[in-house]
């Protein structure tokens, strides 16, 4: 118990995290919150079985994939910096965000950035496609055992047809662009704080 | 010669106060404390005690927010509370609506797989990660007001001069005071209901009974939510009741061995709890016979943080005999009672609550119930959790208490699978029959 006390946020800290994901004060604070009552091991930062400790995020089918998501490549753990970069993404747009300076760097809760987000959890390998192997195996993490292999197969030709436009049966991140647009604000989450 | 001679008076008055004082102190104890536990009678001295305490933390509390406004430092907001807004809808309705937004297609021939599909389990996941309903309760509830216990707040630096004497005054108190009184009075009872009494005047321990008529009696079960040991301390300070539970060795070895000579109690070997019909069998001899005193049972298994109510386990409930659901709520104001048994021990357990301002608490007997025609054991269970939930104002979680320790049973998981197959393949049925 006193070492969390011990630990509480400094305040340039607290800035910088605002800067860079655009989360109020309160936000922080309260997520904070949140990462030191996950991280069982009072290290400062996060393991995956930190994450599948919690249950309902246990059974989610993709699971797995957000978990991942949540790590830079190649690493084990992740600190309260990556913690908030990764749910930063999760934030709704506030209107006074669209008129700001263009040349400044692209916010983390864009419209692109979360397509993208959304695009790597179809594309475990990083090149910049969704090949017709990743979209079944996503289908068959979301559906697993209950349909058989050539009828997930018909829904992912299918499913590859409609998005391909130039014909290299894979999904580009533009061709996600032009399906995935006009849902993705569905992704964002309140925190109401 | 000459210096004793000096001592001597000082000597004498030093012997004649202390002598006096220890008097006074020694029959003060008995008179406020023994003999109205013997007879079970209060005054209402612990009453004024716990109001005065709740004005004492009003203030504290106060002070502390007005400290950490003047220097600008933000308070650190206790986490229990929810903080996102979770809708109750169904994977279906969920998806569809995904669908619904982003399609101007007519819905009649739905669609099957959509790439957008993804966004709801990811969604739901990160909002998991945020904010989940299970993880919470096995923790120790955190307060918005400062009960001036160190552990129970994150936010205690050096406000105010004022505030720092309080908290040291009530340092000297509780452990110069309260507890040393506590802990002679802990190891000085020998006789069964009387001890109990003075255990919870030890602790000073202010329980409400609701509905005494509803007491269990004998030849039935007694069924509560568990939130630490004293519980079963609260609920024997008011009936008698036979214990169910596993041997333990150490100090709780002890405790059951010399409880079970004034009262018999059922104990299992350990290797005895893993044989499910040796466990029902003896059980429901007990219960057969109606001279015995009810069963005390805690279904959840595990002790939980007192603001859920979670899966019972179905044992209790298949013996078949009636079910008197007790609801046990505390005061988190006075002291958390919540004993993270992945943290603290026993005994570290009992020193802090013998350290806290009090234990205050309600204990709300309900009617009893029975199964009824073709309810299963299951159905029995939650229909009893929901009944004490609801009295005790605590969430009712469908989550296993076992959670606490252990991984979440795949079947879950492949639960949620089947859902959303269903979706996929349903519309494919009706594109081939159309």
């Amino acid at each position: 118990m006193g070492s969390r006390a011990s630990t509480l946020l400094r305040e340039e800290e607290i800035e910088e995290i605002k800067k860079e994901t655009g989360f109020s004060h309160s936000q922080i604070t309260r997520l904070y919150s949140r990462f030191t009552s996950l991280d069982k091991g009072e290290n400062g930062t996060l393991s995956r079985e930190d994450f599948q400790r919690i249950p309902e995020l246990a059974i989610n089918p993709l699971g797995d994939r957000i978990i991942n998501a949540f790590f830079p490549e190649g690493e084990d753990q992740v600190n309260f910096r990556g913690f908030m970069r990764t749910l930063a993404h999760f934030r709704p747009i506030e209107d006074n965000e669209k008129n700001k300076d263009p040349i400044a760097s692209e916010p983390l809760n864009s419209r692109s950035n979360k397509l993208l987000f959304a695009f790597r959890l179809y594309d475990l390998d990083r090149d910049d496609k969704i090949s017709r192997d990743e979209l079944l195996q996503v289908l068959r993490m979301m559906v697993g055992v209950n349909i058989s292999d050539e009828q997930l197969g018909s829904i992912a030709d299918r499913t590859i047809q409609e998005a391909d436009q130039n014909g290299d049966n894979s999904i580009s991140f533009n061709e996600f662009i032009k399906v995935g647009n006009v849902y993705i604000l569905y992704i964002d989450i309140d925190i109401d704080i | 010669m000459g210096p004793f001679l000096d001592f001597n008076p000082f000597d004498n008055l030093l012997c004649i106060l202390l002598g006096i004082s220890f008097t006074v102190w020694f029959t003060l104890l008995l008179v406020f404390i023994i003999v109205p536990a013997i007879f079970g009678v209060s005054f209402g001295i612990r009453r004024l005690y716990m109001k005065t305490l709740l004005k004492i933390f009003e203030w504290a509390t106060h002070r502390i927010e007005r400290g950490a406004k003047d220097n600008n430092h933000l308070l650190y907001k206790p986490y229990s509370n929810a903080i996102i807004a979770k809708e109750p809808t169904s994977l279906e309705e969920e998806i569809n609506e995904i669908r619904r937004r982003g399609s101007n297609r007519d819905l009649d021939s739905a669609s099957e797989f959509e790439m957008s599909d993804i966004f709801y389990f990811c969604r739901r996941g990160v909002e998991s990660i945020m904010d989940d309903e299970v993880t919470k309760r096995f923790s120790a509830e955190e307060l918005e007001s400062w009960n001036l216990l160190t552990r129970s707040n994150y936010n205690f630096q050096h406000i105010s001069l004022r505030l720092t004497v309080l908290w040291g005054l009530g340092v000297v108190i509780r452990y110069g005071f309260l507890l040393p009184l506590r802990m002679k009075n802990f190891l000085s009872e020998q006789v069964h209901l009387m001890c109990y009494r003075i255990c919870v005047r030890a602790l000073t321990a202010i329980i409400t009974y609701h509905d005494s008529e509803n007491k269990p009696k004998n030849g039935g079960i007694c069924v509560a939510n568990h939130t630490s040991p004293i519980d079963v301390i609260i609920l024997a300070s008011d009936g008698c009741y036979a214990m169910v539970g596993q041997i333990h060795g150490g100090l709780m070895g002890v405790i059951q061995k010399s409880m079970v000579k004034a009262c018999p109690h059922i104990w299992f070997e350990r290797s005895e709890v893993k044989d499910r019909h040796l466990v029902a069998k003896r059980l429901s001899d007990h219960v057969e016979d109606t001279t015995k005193l009810p069963i005390l049972i805690f279904p959840e298994g595990t002790c939980i943080n007192n603001t859920s109510v979670m899966m019972f386990k179905k044992g209790s409930f298949e013996i078949g005999s009636t079910v008197y659901p007790v609801a046990i709520k505390y005061d988190p104001r006075f002291g958390d009672a919540f004993w993270n048994s992945s943290q603290f021990g026993m005994v570290n357990y009992l020193l802090r609550m013998m350290s806290s301002w009090a234990i205050v608490c309600s204990v709300w007997y309900l009617p009893p119930m029975t199964r009824e025609e073709g309810e299963d054991a299951v159905k029995f269970a939650s229909r009893v959790k929901a009944a004490i939930a609801r009295q005790g104002g605590l969430v009712d979680l469908l989550w296993d208490g076992g959670l606490k320790r252990g991984k979440v049973k795949d079947t879950f998981k492949e639960e949620q699978q089947k859902l959303y197959s269903k979706m996929l393949v349903g519309t494919q049925e009706d594109r081939s029959r159309s």
